[in-house]
C-alpha cells in the first residue's frame, strides 16, 4: 500500500531503505529530556479523576501466559466489564487481549458489551515462524471472532536491514486480518536505538498497520517514555505527510497510575487531544488496572485503599 | 557538621516526598539537626513497603525471626555511645541516666527477641473438644501495623512499641516522636545494617497530627497503636480506624513508665488467634 504523498517508497528494497534511512535521526538526549520534562507535570483532583477514568477506558486488559485457562480468561472478561464491582461509575476497559486459542472464550464472555477482543498472532512473542504459519495464526484468530490482531514484526529481518521483507509480511498479515484492526508490535526493547524505533514505526504505518505498539511485554525495557515519544512523533509526522491517522499502544512495564497519566500527558503534548480516545490510544496492561482502581477509590472515599479491595488476577 | 536526617522506608533512606524538613532541638531549645518532615504520601509509600515485606517476615520461622531481632540488639549495642548522646540531648538526661535508658532499650529488644519462638507455646492451646478432632489455637501476626511512637521516651519507648510488633511477625510503619525523632532515625540506621529485611519496619518523622489520620483511615493497615497521641486526638483516629475494623491500641492515660516490666499486652495486641480443627486418628 502506498499513499499519494509517498509514491511507491516500497517498490523495492533499495528505495524503502533509502526512505527509512532518510528519516531524520532522533536526538537521543533531546528525546529523553523532553520525555522527562513532561513526566514532571503534576495532575491533581478533578483532572486526575478524569485521567484515571480515561486511562481505564483505554486499557487492553491482557493475559498472555502459558498457564492461561478458559476460566482465567472469563475472569478477566468479567473484570473488563465491571473493573470495580463496588462502583458502577467505573468505565469499562477498551479491549481484552489474549492468545489466539482463547479468542472464542473471550468473545463469548464479551458479546454485547462493546469491549473488543484482541488476539496476539504471528508466532507471538518471538515472531520466529514462516509466513504461512503467521498468516494461518492470524486467520485462525480472526475466524474465531477477534476484532483486533496484535502482530509482531520480524526483528531479525529488520535489524539485518531486510526492510522489504518486514514490509511485505505486514501487508500480508493486514490482508489476512480482513475487517479486524491490525496493531503492529515493534518490540522496541530489541531495536537498540531510537532511530530504529522511528524507522520501524514508519515501516509499520506505510505497510498499513492501524496501530503501532511498543512491545510484547516479554522483553525489558518495554514502553519507556522516550520510546513512546518517538513513536508519537512518527504518528504525528505520518499524518501530516499522508493524512492517515494511526493509533499508538504502549505495552509492558506500565504498572502505576502515575506511569499511565504521564503517558496521557505525552500524548496530549505530542499529537494533541484528538488522540485521547480509546480509538487511537491504548495501554496494554494487566496489573495497571488494579492500581488505577485503588487510586480511584482513594479519590472517591478520601482514604487510601489497598490490594484487598481489588480483584486478584 | 549540620546533619539532615532522612526517613527509613522499604530499607532505603529517602527524603520526604514533600521535600520538607524541620529543625530538631535539644531539651533546652538548642539546634541539634534537621529531620525530614514526612507527608501523607510518605506514609502511603511506607504502608506499601510494609505490605510487601509482610509475606516474607511473617513466613520466616519464629526461631529465625528471633535471631534477626537479637542481631538488631547487638548492632544497637555497638552504637551505644551515639544513642546515649542522642537520648541525653533529646530528653535532657544526664549521661549516666541516658546510658541506663539505652541499656534498658537494648535489654527490651533482647527480651522481645526471645519471645518470637515462645509465643505459640504460651498463647496457643490444644483445645479439648467433644469429637474426634485435634483442635488447635495458634497466634498469627495481624499484618501491617501503624505505630505512633511515644512522644517523651525517644528510644526506650520507641523500642517498647515496635519490637513487639516485629516479634509477632507483623510489619510496622512507625511515626517517631515529633520533637525527639533523632534516636528513631538512628535506630533506622541500625536496622538497615542488621538482618531485618527492608520494609519490615519503616520509620517516619514529622508532625504526628498530620500523618496519623492517613494511617488511621488507610484501608491496607490492619492495626494502629495510638500511643503517641493524647486521648482527645485518639477519638477521631479511632473513628477513622473503624472504617476497615483495624485493631486499635488506645493511648495510655498518662505517660507510661517504660522501664517497668512490659508484660505481654503489646505482643498479644498484634496477634490474631487462628483455630484449626483436624480429624484425629484414621
Amino acid at each position: 500500500m502506498t499513499t499519494a504523498a509517498l509514491p511507491d517508497v516500497a517498490r523495492d528494497d533499495a528505495t524503502l531503505r533509502a526512505f527509512l534511512h532518510g528519516l531524520p535521526g532522533v536526538d537521543k538526549v533531546g528525546a529523553e529530556a523532553r520525555a522527562a520534562t513532561l513526566a514532571t507535570r503534576s495532575i491533581k483532583t478533578t483532572s486526575k479523576r478524569w485521567a484515571i477514568d480515561m486511562a481505564i477506558s483505554m486499557i487492553d486488559l491482557t493475559t498472555l501466559e502459558g498457564a492461561d485457562t478458559a476460566g482465567k480468561v472469563r475472569n478477566l472478561c468479567a473484570k473488563a466489564r465491571r473493573p470495580d464491582p463496588a462502583d458502577a461509575s467505573t468505565p469499562q476497559v477498551a479491549a481484552v487481549c489474549v492468545y489466539g486459542d482463547m479468542v472464542q472464550t473471550a468473545v463469548a464472555a464479551l458479546t454485547g458489551t462493546g469491549i473488543q477482543v484482541a488476539a496476539v498472532a504471528t508466532a507471538f512473542p518471538s515472531g520466529r515462524a514462516s509466513l504461512a504459519v503467521k498468516l494461518a495464526d492470524t486467520k485462525d484468530a480472526v475466524a474465531a471472532g477477534a476484532d483486533e490482531i496484535d502482530m509482531v514484526i520480524d526483528r531479525g529481518a529488520f535489524l539485518s536491514g531486510r526492510y522489504l521483507q518486514v514490509y511485505d509480511e505486514i501487508v500480508a498479515v493486514k490482508q489476512a486480518c480482513g475487517p479486524a484492526h491490525l496493531k503492529v508490535i515493534l518490540e522496541t526493547g530489541e531495536l537498540a536505538t531510537y532511530d530504529n524505533v522511528r524507522r520501524a514505526a514508519w515501516l509499520a504505518m506505510l505497510a498499513g498497520g492501524d496501530f503501532i505498539k511498543t512491545s510484547t511485554g516479554k522483553i525489558n525495557p518495554a514502553a519507556t517514555a522516550p520510546v513512546l515519544l518517538v513513536m508519537l512523533e512518527a504518528v504525528r509526522d505520518f499524518r501530516s505527510t499522508t493524512g492517515r491517522v494511526i493509533g499508538v499502544k504502549p505495552a509492558g512495564g506500565i504498572r502505576t497510575s502515575k506511569d499511565a497519566i504521564k503517558q496521557l500527558v505525552l500524548v496530549n503534548e505530542t499529537v494533541g487531544d484528538e488522540w485521547l480516545t480509546p480509538r487511537l490510544f491504548r495501554i496494554g496492561a494487566s496489573t495497571l488496572l488494579n492500581d488505577l482502581l485503588q487510586q480511584r477509590q482513594k479519590l472517591t472515599t478520601g482514604h487510601y485503599s489497598g490490594p484487598d479491595y481489588v480483584t486478584l488476577d | 557538621m549540620r546533619k539532615t536526617y532522612k526517613l527509613y522506608i522499604g530499607g532505603a533512606f529517602p527524603r520526604s516526598e514533600s521535600g520538607r524538613s524541620y529543625a530538631v532541638t535539644d531539651s533546652r531549645g538548642r539546634f541539634l539537626a534537621n529531620a525530614a518532615q514526612g507527608s501523607r504520601k510518605d506514609a502511603r509509600d511506607a504502608v506499601v513497603a510494609a505490605r510487601k515485606a509482610f509475606g516474607g517476615w511473617s513466613g520466616t520461622t519464629a526461631y529465625n525471626r528471633g535471631q534477626v531481632l537479637y542481631r538488631v540488639a547487638e548492632v544497637l549495642e555497638g552504637r551505644r555511645d551515639q544513642f546515649v548522646a542522642e537520648v541525653a540531648a533529646a530528653e535532657g538526661l544526664a549521661p549516666r541516666a541516658a546510658g541506663a535508658t539505652v541499656d534498658a532499650a537494648i535489654d527490651r529488644w533482647v527480651w522481645y527477641a526471645g519471645w518470637t519462638d515462645k509465643l505459640t507455646q504460651v498463647l496457643g492451646n490444644a483445645n479439648p473438644v467433644a469429637g474426634p478432632y485435634f483442635n488447635l489455637s495458634v497466634p498469627e501476626p495481624t499484618g501491617v501495623v501503624a505505630v505512633l511512637a511515644p512522644q517523651a521516651s525517644s528510644l526506650l519507648g520507641l523500642v517498647s512499641v515496635v519490637a513487639p510488633v516485629l516479634a509477632g511477625g507483623s510489619t510496622c510503619v512507625v511515626v517517631a516522636s515529633s520533637a525527639r525523632p533523632l534516636p528513631a532515625v538512628t535506630l533506622g540506621e541500625v536496622l538497615a545494617t542488621s538482618d531485618v529485611p527492608g520494609g519490615v519496619i519503616n520509620i517516619l518523622t514529622g508532625a504526628v497530627a498530620e500523618i496519623a489520620p492517613w494511617l488511621a483511615s488507610h484501608a491496607d493497615v490492619n492495626g494502629i497503636d495510638l500511643c503517641g497521641t493524647d486521648l482527645a486526638d485518639a477519638v477521631d483516629l479511632e473513628r477513622a480506624a473503624a472504617g476497615n475494623v483495624k485493631r486499635v491500641l488506645r493511648p495510655p492515660a498518662s505517660e507510661s513508665d517504660w522501664s517497668a516490666d512490659p508484660g505481654l499486652t503489646r505482643l498479644t495486641a498484634w496477634l490474631e488467634t487462628k483455630t484449626v480443627w483436624h480429624p484425629m486418628g484414621v
